[in-house]
Formats: C-alpha cells, sequence, structure tokens
C-alpha cells in the first residue's frame, strides 16, 4: 500500500485541503487506479481546472497541468488530440465542471476522446469559501444561498449520458475502494468516460448545513448512498435524495482521436497520389 | 495546394497567405472558431491539415480554442487560431496563461470594427491595446502587422519563429483589409525562411542545470528557459499560479518578483531585435508619417504624392507593434519638424508614439478615422499639408 503513494506524488507536501477534506481520499483513489492500470509514469497526464480539488496536479508525480477554472478539458483536448498515447486523467471540482466549464464538458462528452474526467463534486465553490455550485442540492444552504439555494441542481451523471459520454459512473469518498475500481474501469474504456467523485467539504459545504465533522459527513454518504443495482429495484419516492453509485452507463461509439487518425492517413495517401500524378 | 509552386505570380489573399505561412512554418494544431473575416483562415487548414497529417479542431468556442492550443503546445506542437476582436476578447484569459506557464502560441487576429458586434465585419485597427493589455496584471507580448499579403506570409512564419525563441504567445494583428485583399503574391525570388523550433535552444547543459532535473521555468541568462514538451520524459508541472524554477506555487517574494521580472524583460530586452520597422524616405524628411497595418499602404501613397508637390515627407513603417519601438522611432523621429500618425482607431498607438517623442520638441499630430472605411491617402495629405503650414514649414525646404 506504502509504495503506491510514494510513487505517485510529489514530495512537494504539505498540500493545501483542510483536515477532513474528502479531496485527499479521491487522489488515493486515483494513485490506486493507476497502480492497477501499471501505465507508466511518463506517459500519464493528469490535466486539473481551478478549485481545491484541481490542486491535486501539483501533488501527483505525473506530466501535469493545473490550468484556468473550468479550461481543464479544453487543454486535455488540444494535448489528447495530439498526443494519443498519452494516458489522460481530468480532474475538475463541480462548479470548475458544471458552471463555468459547462461548455466544455458537454463538448468533451460529445467528441468522445479517449480519457477520463473526475469531478469531484462537493455540492459546493470549495476554494472561494462556500458558494452554491451548479450541483448543489435544492434548499442546501451556501454562503451566496443563506436562505437555501433555490436553484434545481443538474444531475451530472444524465448530463454527461445525455452529452454522449459513452462511460459514465459515480462513486464517493466514503467508498473509496468502490471508486479506485471506477476509476480503473473508466480508464480501461475506449471513450470519454466520466467518474463523478462525491466528496466531503466540512469546512465550505458541511458547517453551513449542520454537518461540520468530517466524519459525520462520512457516515451521511454511507447512509445515503444506493448502488446502482439496490436503485433499480427502488421507487422515485425511496430514491429522493439518495445518491446513487456504482456504473450507470457504458456504451461503445467511435472514439475522437482514432476518427482522426483516419482522416489524416486517407488525406495524406490522397495526396500523395494526387503528387505522383503531378509528377507524370 | 499545400506548398506553393515557386513558379509563378499568383492572386492571393491575405488571409489564405497567414494560412501558407503557418504551414509553412511548421504549424500542427489549429483550434478555432469561426468569425469574420478571420474564417478563411480556418477553412484553408481544415482543407489543407489533413493532407499534411496535422491537426485541425473546431472548438465549441475561442475559450476552448485557446484552451486546446495551450493543451497542444505544451506537448510539443506548434499551435495557432484565427479569430477577430470578439474572440480575441474571449481568449484574454488564457493569454495570460500561456504568458505565465511561457507557452509558444500564434493567434492571427483578423481586427474588425468593435467594441461588441460593431460593424461587422469592416475594418479598424480596434485591437491594439487589447493586444498589449487586454489581459489582467504584468507581462510582455508581441504582435506583429503586416501592410500587404505577401508580408502576411512572412510576417506569420516569424510569429511562429518568436512564439518558439521567447516562449511567448504572439498575435498577428491583421487588418480586415488585408486578410481580404487579393493581390499578387510571388515569392520565387526569395531565400529560404528561416524556422525556428523550440527544441534548437535546449541543449543538455541547460536541462541539468537544476542538478540533473530539468527546470522548465530556469532561470537562465536570455530570460528564456528551455522548453522540454510535456510527455517527453520530463515529468514535471504547468501553473498558472506564480511559480519557482521548478514549476511549483511560491508566494515567496522574492522567487515571485525575479519570475515577474524575467517575464517582461525577456522581451522588453530585446525590443530591438524583436521589434522591426521599415523607413521610406525617412532620412532628409521634414514630416515623417508613422503608419502600420493598411493605412501604412495609403500612408505611403500620401507620401509619393506629397513629395511629388515638393514636401519632405518619409515613411516609418512599424511592421511590429508590441513590444514597441520606441527608441527606434526617437532615432528616426527626434530632429524631425513634424511627426503624424493615421490610424484606424481612435489613436490607440499615437498614445505610445506620442510619448517616445516626449521632450523632443517635435509636433506630433494623431489623425483618427472610426467610420468603417480604411483611411484614404487625401486625409493624411492634407493633415500633413495644413499642420506644416501650421508649424510653418515651408515646401522643399527648411525652417
Ligand atoms: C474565471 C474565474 N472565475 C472565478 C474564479 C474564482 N474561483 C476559483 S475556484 C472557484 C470555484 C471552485 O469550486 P469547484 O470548482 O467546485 O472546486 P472546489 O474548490 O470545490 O474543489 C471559483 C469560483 C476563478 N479562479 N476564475
Ligand atoms: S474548503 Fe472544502 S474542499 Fe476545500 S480544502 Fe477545505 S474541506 Fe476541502
Ligand atoms: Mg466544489
Amino acid at each position: 500500500m506504502e509504495a503506491v503513494y510514494e510513487k505517485y506524488f510529489r514530495d512537494n507536501l504539505p498540500h493545501i485541503w483542510c483536515p477532513g477534506c474528502g479531496n485527499g481520499i479521491v487522489m488515493s483513489a486515483l494513485a490506486r487506479a493507476l497502480d492497477k492500470l501499471g501505465y507508466p509514469q511518463d506517459d500519464i497526464l493528469l490535466v486539473s481546472g481551478i478549485g481545491c480539488s484541481s490542486r491535486m496536479s501539483g501533488y501527483m508525480d505525473l506530466n501535469t497541468v493545473h490550468t484556468a477554472h473550468g479550461r481543464a478539458l479544453a487543454f486535455a483536448t488540444g494535448a489528447k488530440v495530439c498526443e494519443p498515447r498519452l494516458k489522460t486523467f481530468v480532474v475538475m471540482g463541480d462548479g470548475d465542471a458544471a458552471a463555468i466549464g459547462g461548455n466544455h464538458f458537454i463538448h468533451a462528452c460529445r467528441r468522445n476522446i479517449d480519457m477520463t474526467a473526475i469531478v469531484i463534486n462537493n455540492s459546493i465553490y470549495g476554494m472561494t469559501g462556500g458558494q452554491f455550485s451548479p450541483l448543489t442540492p435544492t434548499g442546501k444552504r451556501a454562503t451566496t444561498a443563506p436562505y437555501g439555494s433555490i436553484d434545481r441542481a443538474f444531475n451530472l451523471v444524465d448530463l454527461a449520458k445525455g452529452a454522449g459520454a459513452t462511460y459514465v459512473a459515480r462513486g464517493d469518498v466514503f467508498h473509496a475502494a468502490q471508486l479506485t475500481n471506477l476509476l480503473v474501469e473508466a480508464s480501461r474504456h475506449k471513450g470519454f468516460a466520466v467518474v463523478e467523485a462525491v466528496a466531503t467539504c466540512p469546512i465550505s459545504f458541511g458547517r453551513y448545513n449542520n454537518i461540520p465533522e468530517p466524519a459525520d459527513m462520512l457516515f451521511w454518504l454511507r447512509d445515503n448512498t444506493v448502488t446502482v443495482q439496490q436503485a433499480a429495484k427502488m421507487s422515485d419516492e425511496e430514491l429522493t435524495d439518495k445518491i446513487i453509485i456504482g456504473k450507470h452507463f457504458e456504451t461503445e461509439a467511435v472514439e475522437y482521436c482514432e476518427e482522426m487518425a483516419r482522416l489524416l492517413a486517407d488525406k495524406q495517401a490522397d495526396n500523395e497520389k494526387a503528387g505522383d500524378e503531378n509528377e507524370v | 495546394m499545400t506548398e506553393i509552386k515557386n513558379k509563378h505570380v499568383q492572386l492571393m489573399q491575405g488571409n489564405e497567405a497567414c494560412a501558407l505561412g503557418a504551414i509553412k512554418a511548421g504549424a500542427s494544431f489549429f483550434g478555432g472558431y469561426p468569425i469574420t473575416p478571420s474564417t478563411e483562415i480556418a477553412e484553408y487548414i481544415a482543407r489543407e491539415f489533413p493532407k499534411l497529417g496535422r491537426y485541425f479542431m473546431q472548438m465549441e468556442d475561442e475559450i476552448a480554442s485557446i484552451g486546446a492550443m495551450i493543451g497542444a503546445s505544451m506537448v510539443g506542437h506548434k499551435a495557432f487560431t484565427a479569430t477577430s476582436g470578439p474572440g480575441f476578447s474571449l481568449m484574454q484569459e488564457l493569454i495570460g496563461y500561456a504568458a505565465v506557464a511561457e507557452i509558444p502560441l500564434v493567434i492571427i487576429d483578423v481586427m474588425r470594427f468593435g467594441p461588441s458586434t460593431g460593424l461587422p465585419t469592416m475594418p479598424q485597427s480596434g485591437d491594439i491595446m487589447q493586444a498589449r493589455w487586454g489581459t489582467h496584471g504584468d507581462h510582455s507580448i508581441i504582435a506583429l502587422s503586416p501592410s500587404s499579403v505577401q508580408e502576411a506570409y512572412y510576417t506569420t512564419i516569424r510569429a511562429f519563429n518568436l512564439a518558439e525563441q521567447y516562449r511567448t504567445p504572439v498575435v498577428v494583428l491583421l487588418d480586415e483589409k488585408i486578410g481580404h485583399l487579393r493581390e499578387g503574391f510571388d515569392i520565387s525570388q526569395d531565400l529560404e525562411p528561416e524556422i525556428i523550433n523550440r527544441a534548437d535552444f535546449v541543449d543538455k547543459a541547460a536541462t541539468s542545470a537544476g542538478g540533473g532535473k530539468y527546470l522548465p521555468f530556469a532561470n537562465t541568462p536570455s530570460g528564456v528557459p528551455p522548453f522540454v514538451p510535456l510527455g517527453q520524459g520530463e515529468r514535471y508541472h504547468f501553473t498558472g499560479l506564480t511559480h519557482n524554477q521548478a514549476g511549483f506555487y511560491t508566494a515567496d517574494a522574492e522567487q515571485v518578483a525575479t519570475f515577474m521580472h524575467r517575464l517582461c524583460h525577456k522581451i522588453e530586452d530585446h525590443v530591438n531585435e524583436i521589434a522591426e520597422v521599415e523607413q521610406l524616405d525617412c532620412a532628409g524628411a521634414d514630416c515623417v508619417i508613422i503608419a502600420y497595418g493598411a493605412v501604412a499602404r495609403s500612408a505611403q501613397e500620401a507620401m509619393v504624392e506629397l513629395q511629388s508637390q515638393g514636401y519632405k515627407v518619409g515613411l516609418l513603417r512599424l511592421k511590429t507593434i508590441w513590444p514597441f519601438p520606441a527608441e527606434q522611432i526617437r532615432e528616426i523621429c527626434a530632429d524631425k519638424k513634424l511627426v503624424v500618425m493615421p490610424e484606424m482607431n481612435m489613436g490607440q498607438l499615437a498614445v505610445e508614439a506620442k510619448a517616445a517623442l516626449i521632450g523632443s520638441g517635435v509636433p506630433f499630430h494623431s489623425i483618427t478615422q472610426v467610420n468603417g472605411r480604411l483611411i484614404a491617402p487625401a486625409p493624411i495629405m492634407q493633415a500633413v499639408i495644413e499642420q506644416m503650414a501650421e508649424h510653418s514649414v515651408k515646401q522643399g525646404g527648411g525652417r
């Protein structure tokens, strides 16, 4: 177990995360997943946005890019299309992916480029101190929703599926072993894979919503998550406010980089033929 | 047609010349979003890049376009885009990122009338200051402005070269009038242009400066750290946060200040190598017209006509806008009796030119036009004649 930590983490700790933050659990799940996947570290690209969660890129000993708020997928798109050999992971916050980066998110789903997008959903803007995000459940409190949010929230799983992602899963930081497995599966999937990692932010979310203790937040997750299999047997009413975890969706579709390679091969061949004819 | 057949004079459009220049320079990634009057570049590249095994992507917006370009450049590709004012505005945050993370990029901004949707798509040299100060914070930038179709080709190649050499975004500020102009293009007698690659600056010594570890943001004497693309064995980190030489966040006052100064000075200390100006009959002239882009063509016509009427007039054409060649302007113009500067905007660059001449005592007159039309030679001539009279400079003679 320890070997995993030493290998994938840089020696520039301490990190910025608050005690009890769920981000570290997601990072360790990713490290374990990478260990299972066995890719050479030199071939892994980790791109992140801006937020507490996105600081992860600075801590992991991979090819890493900490981008701008919302833009991680845009950066990753250019890098991956040019260097398809890079095993690409993109870490984003809920605000990062679903608000400011929402447009890039749906278009990345649509293009189906082979990469794994991890959305760390702590239901809040953690880094800026607790404003509500498009994934904050209606009624929850935030510094900018002092009376409870009146906004409706996205269901990220439905959004990703609707936009064309070819693998969609949701895990959480209480079920860290399952989260690891989902990340492995997502990375092995050929195409754009989305893993929503429901995480705990005791400081900027818990404090305003009567669960200030990190352990209580984890227990809350334990008590309010149901697996995809369990959910299939439950009524809509029973599922109200439940977080459904596990693999939600997987399908096969043309992968963008492969399609690009095909186009380039075709057109280069045409070009050479035309060149030969010109010479005659 | 991907390579120019060097045999004939061709009729070519400015935008096409930019696309050809990018191909010649070795660009291998284009990420863009359509906007008139730049779209011909994207269309040309979409057609030609696949045949060359290079990547064209139409992105969901201009923010995605520059994001993808940065990603492509980080892993070692020469990346570029073509846009216009509104798209250029959307790119600003990530232009700042590219400046701070020292990512070579080329942005061809075919300028149109603004602000906002403005007068689409009439010309205005409206993005002169946006190119310099559009981002937040301090950093330097390079911006070039060609005045002909053939020059658009060479300027684009130079933009890529400068981006690679200085690890910086470079903007080609193309007037709509040049972008859409069709004129004769003949490079058959020209020397092969030099093509610069970031790898040219990477030597073993430079990469091992950090005790065997590659320092992606090393404080090198030139101010430009060697760029080893990400994913080629040196596992390092890019961030928009202020960072130390290894690339990791630092808030240390001294390191931050060192970094910020390097970022500005790596360009500002090389103004004379970067900034190119062209002089026409400036020596011995009483009056110098300073102009750039499409307006320089009208200015040249005005100059010729004024000379035929006996006025001693020269033209100083700025091929480089940023870094601003203040010293060269001062040297050329300080002993003149009049400097006029026509611009298709409210005098954006006149602010800089005027500042360059402070203390010289030379009368400076800015000619502005913001009606969506190219400034014709006549108003330039008229201004020169009026100003010469006002400052009592005699035709064909001294004061
Ligand atoms: C363009 C831009 N707008 C706003 C911000 C300020 N900002 C930084 S992080 C953040 C939200 C972070 O929330 P989330 O993406 O959910 O990540 P978390 O911190 O919760 O992990 C915001 C609004 C910014 N950095 N850039
Ligand atoms: S504010 Fe929340 S998300 Fe950010 S580090 Fe603290 S606990 Fe984690
Ligand atoms: Mg969040």
